[in-house]
């Protein structure tokens, strides 16, 4: 016992535990993805009264690998005018953009890869970073279409980044911690200590009437970070046919596809962490005290889960059942209404937490 | 310092990871698809039309402001999140100095920003 101890404490030993880790938290992550990517087709399906996909496996649950499948098995076209280095750079740092920010996500407790104490600063930072696959995706196609989804893809991106920063210095401010696990147990004890509600500390509720209108902000924000209906004007398939995917195909477009919904539920988890208590369960759970620490965190991962889902569904409701935006529209939402907003938002909540501390 | 740099070691075996699961996928399809490339199916998509010209062309002056003004408020937001977690840390007194030293910031920058409105680098009609 004493040697495999020892065995886990060298550089070697470490390596092989932290490896373990990232292909657990890769591999939970792919997979989940296959489902909740059918889950929004059959969401869209049943908005429209359609069936969905319904013939690959039992309702069609085995309908995302037989895609993956068939996606490897064709061909690469890469178009003559092309730059075939950034072509295929492109989409694989999509990709690894939008799966490295799983690495700070705490799933329950202690169920965290890198428990960095800036962890949601590397987030926003990562979700920045992210306007680069998609500029060198249409820059490198060179075809219109790609290009001009891709300079609009980048300037929405860019908009809605600045009012989700300011949405997150709210909970901050809250919180006083930039560590996503100090966050998370800072909203333990009950959904009225979330921090959509005010944060807790009981005197803090007032911060309620900031804090609901924030997390609606970073849900819309959300949704236009990562493109999705009613925002999805980079990809408006009326005009601009597919955006800055249009030249893409086989591997190279599922890169693309899965760095995009990777997206989407890291901006799920995000808003589950920052608002509505990660891994905390919605009423004070004293027993836990005297549960196995494996079950403790199971029961934590399984709050995790349900959150993400809702938020999930609430991404595919609002994709089928919402109107595009026009892009004067979009940008006229983000600069005018959302910044202005997000603006006082920080100094209301800073003022409050300053005045009442005394 | 070490142990402190060590945290961030984990990312790295993630990226790692990422960038050859990533890899992984488009060396598999080119090394299982076919490789049929002619002339019709390579050239760039315009609807059906042969391309007019270089796709790389000017685009909207609007696309760089809206840019240049992502790099203003997101360097503020970059202030804003040390101050925001130690403002609740430091004795009230010093807290009530940084509170109104960062609204005068938020207060300069805001001149700035209805400047910008007025001008109209927020329009797209």
């Amino acid at each position: 016992m004493g040697d495999i101890q020892d065995f886990w404490g060298t550089p070697v030993g470490w390596t092989l535990i932290t490896l373990g880790e990232v292909l657990l938290v890769v591999v939970g992550v792919l997979i989940s993805l296959a489902f909740l990517l059918l889950a929004d087709r059959k969401i869209w399906a049943g908005v429209q009264m359609r069936k969905g996909p319904n013939t690959v496996g039992a309702f069609g649950l085995l309908q995302s690998f037989a895609d993956f499948i068939k996606f490897l098995m064709k061909e690469i076209v890469i178009p003559a005018g092309a730059d075939r280095t950034v072509f295929l750079l492109a989409p694989l740092v999509s990709f690894v953009l939008a799966f490295i920010g799983w690495a700070v996500i705490p799933f329950a407790p202690g169920w965290v890869v890198s428990n960095i104490n800036v962890g949601i600063l590397y987030l926003l930072a990562m979700s920045s970073l992210g306007v680069y696959g998609i500029i060198m995706g249409g820059w490198a196609s060179n075809s219109k279409y790609p290009f001009l989804g891709s300079l609009r893809s980048a300037a929405q991106m860019v908009s809605y980044e600045v009012s989700i920063g300011f949405i997150i210095v709210t909970v901050i401010l809250l919180t006083g911690s930039m560590n996503l696990q100090t966050i998370v147990e800072h909203q333990s004890g009950g959904f009225w200590n979330w921090n959509v509600l005010g944060g807790g500390l009981e005197k803090n509720w007032p911060m309620a009437f900031v804090m609901v209108p924030m997390m609606v902000m970073f849900f819309i924000s959300a949704l236009a970070e990562t493109n999705r209906p009613p925002f999805d004007l980079p990809e408006a398939e009326s005009e601009l046919v597919a955006g800055y995917q249009v030249e893409y195909s086989s591997t190279p477009y599922l890169l693309f596809m899965i760095g995009e919904y990777s997206n989407i539920v890291l901006m799920c988890a995000m808003i589950s962490i920052l608002f509505f208590g990660g891994w905390q369960a919605p009423f004070p759970t004293p027993f836990l005290a005297g549960w196995a620490p494996i079950l403790a965190s199971l029961f934590g991962l399984v709050w995790f889960a349900i959150k993400i889902v809702f938020w999930f569904f609430m991404f595919a409701m609002i994709k089928a059942i919402v109107p595009r935006y026009r892009y004067d529209q979009l940008m006229r939402l983000g600069w005018k209404i959302f910044l202005p907003t997000s603006l006082v938002a920080v100094a209301v909540v800073a003022g409050w937490r300053i005045f009442t501390s005394v | 310092m070490n142990a402190f740099l060590l945290q961030y070691l984990p990312i790295l075996v993630f990226l790692a990871v990422a960038v050859v699961l990533g890899a992984l996928f488009i060396v598999g399809a080119w090394a299982l698809a076919p490789k049929h490339p002619d002339p019709e199916k390579i050239s760039a998509y315009e609807c059906g039309f042969n391309a007019f010209e270089d796709a790389r062309m000017k685009f909207d002056v609007r696309f760089y402001l809206v840019a240049i003004l992502f790099i203003i408020f997101d360097l503020e937001v970059a202030f804003l999140f040390p101050w925001a977690v130690s403002l609740m840390k430091l004795p009230h007194a010093t807290g009530l100095f940084a509170f109104w030293s960062m609204l005068g910031f938020l207060g300069v920058l805001t001149v700035g920003f209805i400047y910008e409105w007025k001008k109209g680098a927020l329009e797209w009609e």
